[in-house]
């Protein structure tokens, strides 16, 4: 089902520990080129984590994180900058710059990453800022935003420079059902168009499973499994089941156990 | 006593890791001054603004009052050796050899400095270094370029204003308030001061910028490495103290350092 050339972010046995912590222990896990792959987990599991390992911002205790092939723990900067500007990133945390303004934040990689002119930029900007429903709130700065108005301002600079790959970690926890429906609405048309490739972590079981191509579910530090969302909810790997049952309730799983 | 070396190791082990990525940071700092893509003038401007233009005030103030207790002090002993024809060189040299540089560099590390550190260590505690990585721009060409040039810029300007207060500051006390003598003051200090001291001062004043901003943007940067951090606003808190403990010291040292190679 999953041929070489498909993969585009390959872990293979990552160990991570701190101090006396082991957080992960073994973790392999593949995306595949224009899909959508979704992390899910209990929290604390090392799902935020496993985002900083592929961003290479964590090296590995052992183990490797391959990009299209390559180690990025092994190769130059200049070559993991390459990388890392295909690749749009929201922190669970937003973690923008918060002696700038709403309006710098998402323009900064335009500014520093394009030539674009700075009517360009002015467009892109608020074009992005308006598909997240931030209009008003240029000149505002981090501080005086609510939490998921952060999130939203991490989403449109994340997206800002039409990113190949996008890592959201948690892109609608302290959104209201309303807005984080319309994300995901937005994540689907983006997704069909630009046909980009995105690892998603997220608590939002069931709806999260509309956007999935897969779904990897974490916990004792290991990737427990990654599965289509059908087969991820058939799955009979006890961990597996169990999660399903406490996130969806035992619906499906008595369907399940019916058909 | 086999935990007291376990410890002592641990402790050198420590210090000279963070002396290693200290210099690893001083290094892709300034490659990074000289390495294009230049730096926007804007942010660079900015950082003068910050560092320099704002320290302005402070150093006008202890500048004139350590001028006027030179030439307080210098008045009164220069007297009883009848020599107070010489309070004009006295004040001068030792601001602009000494005073000036090494005084106006301790305000501006309390002033400007302690800002850096807190700025930088909040911007890695909330993942904003972490950020900026991800958008492949690179931190040390994006916040710690402009910082070092505008310290290296800033430091000998405020020194200059300090020297010149400073010596205004003393002939306000010892000429205007003591009576001494106005024509002695300004051609004591005309005869006496030569290149030497001038350049002397002007190197220092160089080096304390770039210490300065290496110290505390280092030490921000590292926040999450400190041996003693803590964490979240602790953490930077701690690490402000120790940053301006740390380049206080260092510019006493290096202070002494520079002196005897240029004397
Ligand atoms: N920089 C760090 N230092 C120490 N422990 C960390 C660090 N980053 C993460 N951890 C630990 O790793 C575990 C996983 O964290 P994280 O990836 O943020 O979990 P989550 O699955 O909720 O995103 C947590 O128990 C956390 O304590
Ligand atoms: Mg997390």
């Amino acid at each position: 089902m999953k041929t070489d050339s498909e993969i585009i972010i390959t872990l293979s046995d990552v160990w991570k520990s701190f101090g006396t912590q082991t957080v992960l222990k073994g973790i392999n896990l593949s995306v595949i080129d224009g899909k959508t792959t979704i992390i899910v987990g209990p929290s604390g599991q090392g799902k935020s984590l496993i985002l900083k390992h592929i961003l290479g911002l964590i090296k590995p205790d052992r183990g490797q994180v391959l990009f299209e092939g390559k180690d990025i723990n092994a190769i130059q900067k200049k070559e993991l900058n390459e990388i890392r500007t295909k690749i749009g990133v929201l922190f669970q945390n937003a973690a923008l710059f918060d002696s700038m303004t709403v309006f710098d934040n998402v323009a900064l990689p335009l500014r520093e990453k394009t030539v674009a002119s700075e009517s360009e930029v002015r467009e892109v900007v608020d074009e992005k800022l308006s598909l997240m429903d931030l209009r008003g709130s240029n000149d505002k700065y981090p501080a005086q935003l609510s939490g998921g108005m952060k999130k939203r301002v991490g989403l449109a600079r994340a997206l800002v420079l039409n990113p190949r790959i996008v890592f959201f970690d948690e892109p609608t926890t302290g959104l209201d059902v309303a807005l984080s429906n319309e994300i995901y609405r937005f994540f689907f048309k983006t997704q069909e168009k630009l046909k980009y490739t995105a690892v998603i972590v997220s608590h939002d079981v069931p709806k999260i499973f509309k956007l999935a191509d897969y779904v990897a579910l974490i916990s004792d530090g290991v990737i427990q499994d990654c599965l289509s969302p059908e087969d991820f909810q058939m799955s009979s790997n006890p961990i597996i089941k169990n999660f399903v049952e406490a996130t969806m309730g035992t619906i499906y799983s008595s369907e399940a156990m019916e058909v | 006593m086999l935990n007291f070396v376990e410890k002592l190791g641990a402790y050198v082990l420590y210090y000279v890791n963070e002396a290693g990525r200290m210099g690893i940071f001083l290094f892709f700092s300034l490659l990074n001054i000289i390495k294009p893509p230049y730096n926007k003038i804007a942010s660079v401007l900015k950082q003068i603004y910050v560092i320099g233009s704002l320290s302005v005030f402070v150093i006008i103030f202890t500048g004139a009052f350590t001028g006027m207790v030179l030439g307080l002090q210098g008045y009164n002993t220069l007297t009883k050796f009848g020599a107070e024809g010489l309070l004009g060189s006295a004040v001068a040299l030792s601001l602009i050899r000494e005073l000036g540089p090494v005084l106006s560099a301790l305000m501006v590390t309390g002033r400007a400095g302690s800002a850096i550190c807190a700025e930088i260590g909040i911007m890695r505690i909330s993942e904003q270094i972490d950020a900026l990585e991800c958008m492949a721009i690179d931190p040390y060409k994006f916040i710690m370029a402009p910082k070092f040039i505008a310290g290296i810029i800033s430091m000998p300007l405020l020194t200059a204003l300090f020297d010149v207060i400073g010596i205004f500051g003393g002939y306000a006390v010892g000429v205007g308030l003591l009576g001494g003598n106005a024509g002695a003051f300004f051609s004591s200090m005309q005869s006496d001061v030569e290149f030497i001291d001038v350049y002397m001062g002007f190197v220092k004043s160089v080096c304390f910028g770039l210490l300065i901003v290496w110290l505390c943007a280092a030490k921000g940067y590292y926040v999450h490495l400190e041996r003693k951090g803590g964490f979240g606003a602790e953490g930077v808190s701690n690490v402000t103290t120790s940053a301006v403990v740390l380049t206080s010291v260092s510019i006493l040292v290096m202070d002494y350092f520079i002196t005897s190679m240029l004397i």
